[in-house]
């Protein structure tokens, strides 16, 4: 069934535009195969929405007499409210946004058809490959090595097909461990400190099961890791109860007679449907109206968004302290290692790693250790704290992680060169975006969909040359010191810039940052004009939407 | 000196509030202001200093293996637990620290000993530097509907209010006296901002002496003499700060609020705000959440919630945000009153204060605020700060909750406040302090009779000679005509980590925007905007007739309660030079210059 076909009603004039915070508009309503637009005007200077239907998490109708209402919640919080005449025209509409927000075909998805005047499908494609980390990490070359045994995504269907591991374990031993990891996923290496070459390894549960089986290649494996020195940590993102009750279902964890060298740690994070359902409540205290603080602070307690944030965050400094302050090596996984796993391992980084506070770095960082390490972005991001739809996959991991960010960024607003905005954009983009980074759950996936060839991509697009001042972090002073984040409840904050951010607040913190840019601008024409020049170079030619639809009509 | 038992005491261990840390061991000075902890280690030398009167309370907790434990909480919400070898030390230090903390009489405060360079014409003038009769002037009054009067110069028709009054101009002498007498404490309606713009007022009083059915023709008489001094609107709102319940058994014992058939044309409304009691409890149970061992989330606001402070903090806000919204949308004038009109009232009319007028946002304008809403109309400091051994049950936060608004509020809005969390912080600390005469005694009368102009020293001019520490640098003079609307969603109100965990540095950011910014914009600050603004508007106010006299005290360090290590405010005091009377100085030319350069660009 062709798209176009959802379309019953693809124009309404006079519709009633409602945001929050601003006076309502009249003007005409478009419903095209990936889009909403509405104008209200004709001409040059009318003002435009230009909502991707991918980003609509939700829709309400409501009939008031001849007319319908459709309340729009979408998955970057944003909840308009559109007042349409007629109420055929009105339902027209709304079924055409249930089917075309919901599209499951990754390639009929809007990606697939933006192409914008300024890039060329031919360009580079994402920033940074494992190859590349390991060229630019001299301290692996010893005792690392690439291993290509997924090339053909056999072995682990969720890994790239390339991996780092330890240079005396063959592709053999490796495909043998994968058989005994979930999913396949073997420890494969995520960091090398460049302190003390201590690594932190991450990995899927061992599959050892009700009859504590055991795989020698898995257990050398881990060997090689930390080769000859005594110890390494192994952070088991669950409860000791919970991997046991694990064993049940074929999983388990790494006992300490087959691993003696290894020590572990349980900690117990959430996952799943807990987490999203943490931020359906999060969502929903945020938008109640109700002007009673117990309540708030009751439902905020509530949503346990906040506890999940602080869990991560505690863990993540558990990594840490194990690889930076005691010096040991350090395997991270939960259960299948696709989610809690990313979340403690890569902000582990950003608090060890000097490189990875700089916004190519950070990027690179998503990357690597979210992207080709097979996050589910697909199916996790299917839905965001609005939707009806029934859960099945969808689980906010990566909104945790850009949160997590967030709280260390403000805790150290000098230590990022990105500021809150490119986490906000990318809270954006994960959910509903022209670029095709996000698209599927895995490098394979991506791979057979043909994402690399006929999308543009977004990390690319962010660093172009002229990349946005707003994503700057103004202040930013490199330190090469570990960033320890405090973990006490009362450090961490709600991030407002997220959850707040169609609020009158969000227009005054940014009132606030234009003046820090301003402070820090005047401060550096005074200091000197060449600093001035490769920082603070503005632009005006980011690819407004509009330019883009154009395309996108004629293809209709 | 001779409640002083011991004056040192070696191998102290200063208790970690997280296990995991390790204790710092060290020797403990009690002198006649201060106990200081000296940490000794290796080669540092690391300084605790706490003033006597910033300790709130001392307990010996149950002897333990490693030693005798002595608590001591401060008022400033520091916390320090300390672990003595000998139960002999920690009981003499106990003994000596209960009555230090806890002086009996007025010249046993700090203030009466504290002498900064300064020679009685310096003080004299520091004394003199906030006036709340050039802040009506600033107002535009007396004009055909405002006078302010000098009826109460004896303080004979009301003991607690300030000597000058502003009163609506058709209001008699008789009138005004027999309102004081309808009032509880004879603290009658009076004026305590006029809103230019709108011409509409915020007054204040106290409770009526209403009963069940008392009524006093000149106290409806006064009501109605404020409406009518408002030609913009036909109505005044009279809001009870209190919750109805609690109005309500005051009616009882023949106090209680106006019943709104004997007034003409006024619009009653309570606003719910709890009584010193209530909120003293929730202080209590906030800082048991604040000093909770490795709390989980769940933990902590939980405990947020049960305190009730930001439930508190809420309801303050939602009153002054009532009256704002008031006299700057609906024309209304406003009458303000609580039981006494001393605690809930002068909270809720400062605070309108600051969302209606800029002026009040300013470094100088909140201390004129402060000298206005609070010292001048006789809110109990001494009573409510627990500066003297007195009756416990008197204490409370008020104060305090005030300075949380106006932080909730520099939260919401980071660039209209002319100064920083710090001064806040400074404000409170000081308060406590008593090492400066202003937050000493209940009213201006009894400030007079101690004479306390004579014997102390003025805060204001000691924090604006500081003023670099706390300014806020994305401050926007252009935003500042505005009234401030701000949200009173619950989610818009933090906890202030800053105040109430001030001495956990461990949860503080540990990169300072703050510190980053006013170091950016030193430069230009140093011999330009912010001395010269403040003076300009100092000569403006005809405050300051010689600008270079009232910073000519080039003491550094004249005030010991700032050298506390763990105060940051003394780090940004290491790397901000501080101005002394040559920079003053040197200002006034660079001010004319800066304003060329500012035509220049316009």
């Amino acid at each position: 069934m062709e798209l176009s076909e959802h379309i019953k009603t693809a124009n309404v004039e006079d519709v009633t535009l409602r945001r929050p915070f601003h006076p309502a508009l009249r003007g005409t309503l478009c419903v095209t195969s990936h889009h909403l637009l509405f104008s209200d005007g004709k001409d040059e200077a009318s003002w435009q929405l230009l909502i991707l239907l991918k980003n609509i998490d939700a829709i309400e109708k409501r009939a008031v007499g001849s007319s319908g209402t459709i309340t729009i919640k979408c998955k970057d919080l944003l909840v308009l409210q559109l007042e349409i005449p007629g109420m055929e025209e009105c339902l027209n509409i709304a079924s055409s946004i249930e089917a075309l927000s919901s599209l499951e075909s990754v390639t009929e998805m809007y990606p697939f058809f933006y192409r914008p005047s300024h890039l060329t499908l031919s360009g580079p494609w994402g920033l940074s490959s494992m190859e590349q980390y390991y060229k630019q990490t001299e301290r692996l070359w010893d005792r690392w090595r690439i291993s290509t045994v997924n090339s053909d995504y056999s072995v682990c269907l969720s890994y790239p097909s390339a991996v780092i591991v330890p240079r005396e374990v063959d592709d053999d031993m490796l495909i043998r461990s994968a058989r005994f990891r979930q999913g396949g996923r073997f420890p494969v290496l995520s960091y090398c400190h460049h302190r003390n070459g201590m690594v932190i390894m991450r990995s899927s549960q061992p599959l050892t099961g009700a009859n504590k089986k055991s795989c020698k290649e898995d257990e050398l494996l881990l060997r090689a890791v930390i080769d000859g020195s005594k110890l390494g940590y192994i952070i088991d993102l669950r409860s000791a109860q919970q991997a046991q009750q694990a064993r049940m279902t074929g999983g388990g964890f790494e006992s300490k007679s087959c691993y003696s060298d290894w020590k572990r740690f349980h900690r117990h994070h959430e996952r799943g449907k807990v987490v999203q359902e943490s931020l359906i409540k999060l969502v929903e205290a945020c938008s109640d109206p109700s002007h009673s603080v117990d309540r708030w602070l009751s439902k905020l307690e509530n949503s346990k968004w906040l506890s999940h944030v602080h869990s991560a965050l505690c863990t993540a400094g558990l990594v840490v302290e194990c690889v930076e302050r005691d010096g040991h090596s350090v395997l991270v996984h939960g259960s299948e290692g696709t989610d809690n796993t990313l979340l403690v391992s890569s902000l582990a980084q950003l608090i060890l790693d000097p490189a990875s506070r700089t916004v190519t770095g950070f990027l690179c960082l998503l990357e690597r250790e979210w992207i080709q390490a097979g996050h589910p972005f697909q199916q996790r991001c299917a839905h965001s704290a609005y939707s009806h739809a029934r859960l099945k996959q969808e689980c906010p991991s990566f909104l945790l992680l850009l949160d997590c960010v967030w709280q260390v960024w403000r805790q150290f607003p000098l230590a990022l060169e990105f500021s809150e905005a490119l986490l906000l954009r990318l809270a954006q983009e994960v959910y509903a975006s022209n670029y095709g980074t996000f698209l599927c759950n895995s490098e394979q996936e991506r791979c057979a969909a043909g994402v690399k060839e006929n999308t543009h991509c977004l990390f690319q697009s962010l660093l172009r040359p002229d990349i946005e001042e707003q994503y700057l972090n103004p202040l930013y002073e490199p330190t090469d010191l570990v960033i320890w984040p405090s973990v006490h409840p009362q450090s961490l904050q709600l991030w407002t810039g997220l959850f707040l951010r169609w609020t009158e607040y969000a227009q005054n913190m940014e009132e606030a940052r234009e003046e820090v840019w301003s402070i820090v601008k005047e401060h550096r024409e005074q200091a000197g004009p060449d600093r001035t020049n490769n920082m603070l170079s503005t632009h005006c030619d980011t690819l407004t939407p509009f330019e883009n639809l154009m395309d996108e009509l004629t293809i209709l | 000196m001779e409640h002083i038992i011991t004056p040192k005491v070696e191998h102290v261990k200063l208790l970690n509030k997280y296990p995991e840390k390790k204790s710092a061991l060290g020797t403990l000075y009690l002198t006649a202001t201060h106990l200081i902890y000296v940490e000794q280690t290796n080669n540092s030398r690391a300084e605790t200093w706490v003033l006597h009167h910033h300790i709130m309370s001392v307990e010996k907790l149950p002897l333990t293996a490693p030693g005798c434990p002595l608590l001591i909480r401060c008022k400033t919400f520091q916390l320090l637990h300390l672990l003595f070898q000998k139960e002999r030390d920690c009981q003499d230090v106990y003994q000596s620290l209960l009555h230090l903390s806890q002086p009996v009489k007025e010249d046993e405060l700090y203030a009466f000993l504290y002498t900064p360079h300064q020679n009685q014409e310096d003080r004299r003038q520091g004394w003199e530097f906030i006036s709340v009769a050039n802040d009506f002037s600033r107002m535009g009054l007396s004009n055909e509907y405002w006078e302010i009067s000098p009826l109460n110069k004896n303080y004979e028709i009301c003991s607690t209010y300030p000597s000058i009054l502003g009163l609506p101009k058709n209001a008699s002498v008789a009138v005004v006296t027999g309102s004081a007498k309808f009032r509880s404490r004879g603290r009658l309606p009076v004026l305590s901002y006029y809103h230019k713009d709108t011409k509409a007022a915020i007054c204040r009083c106290s409770q009526p002496l209403s009963g069940l059915t008392s009524r006093c023709v000149e106290d409806e008489q006064m009501l109605q003499a404020i409406s009518q001094a408002n030609p913009n609107c036909p109505f005044i709102y009279v809001v009870d700060t209190r919750p109805k319940l609690n109005a309500m058994a005051n009616r009882a014992a023949g106090k209680g609020y106006e019943n709104e058939d004997n007034y003409s044309n006024i619009r009653f409304q309570f606003q719910g705000i709890e009584n010193i009691h209530v909120m003293r409890n929730s202080l209590q149970k906030l800082l048991e959440v604040c000093s909770m061992k490795s709390p989980s989330m769940s933990d902590y606001l939980t405990g947020l919630e049960n305190s009730g402070w930001m439930r508190h903090i809420k309801s303050v806000m939602d009153a002054g945000v009532f009256l704002a919204k008031a006299v700057s949308e609906e024309r209304a004038s406003v009458l303000v009153h609580c039981s006494d009109g001393w605690d809930r009232t002068a909270q809720v009319c400062s605070l309108a204060c600051i969302l209606l007028d800029p002026y009040y946002r300013t470094i100088k304008g909140l201390m004129v605020l402060i000298e206005k809403e609070w010292i001048s109309f006789g809110h109990k400091f001494s009573h409510r700060c627990g500066h003297l051994d007195s009756d416990p049950k008197e204490v409370s936060p008020v104060f305090t909750q005030f300075l949380e608004c106006v932080w909730q509020l520099s939260e919401q809005f980071p660039c209209v406040f002319e100064f920083n969390e710090r001064y806040l912080i400074e404000i409170h600390n000081q308060v406590y302090a008593c090492q400066y005469g202003n937050f000493i005694g209940n009213c201006q009368k009894e400030r007079l009779d101690m004479r306390l102009h004579e014997k102390t020293f003025s805060l204001w001019p000691h924090l604006l000679k500081n003023q670099h520490l706390y300014r806020n640098p994305l401050y926007r003079r252009s935003l500042e005509s505005t009234v401030l609307r701000p949200s009173t969603l619950p989610l818009h109100f933090k906890f202030w980590c800053g105040m109430y965990n001030h001495y956990d540095g461990g949860m503080h950011p540990k990169q300072s925007v703050l510190d980053q910014l006013l170091s950016l914009t030193q430069k230009q600050v140093e011999g330009e905007r912010t001395m010269t603004e403040l003076q300009r508007l100092a000569v403006a106010d005809g405050v300051l007739p010689d600008p270079s006299g009232l910073i000519s005290t080039p003491t550094k360090q004249d005030s010991p309660c700032e050298k506390t290590p763990t105060a940051p405010v003394v780090q940004s005091n290491g790397s901000c030079a501080p101005l002394i009377n040559g920079d003053a100085e040197e200002a006034v030319p660079g001010a004319e210059k800066c304003n060329e350069e500012e035509g220049a660009e316009s």
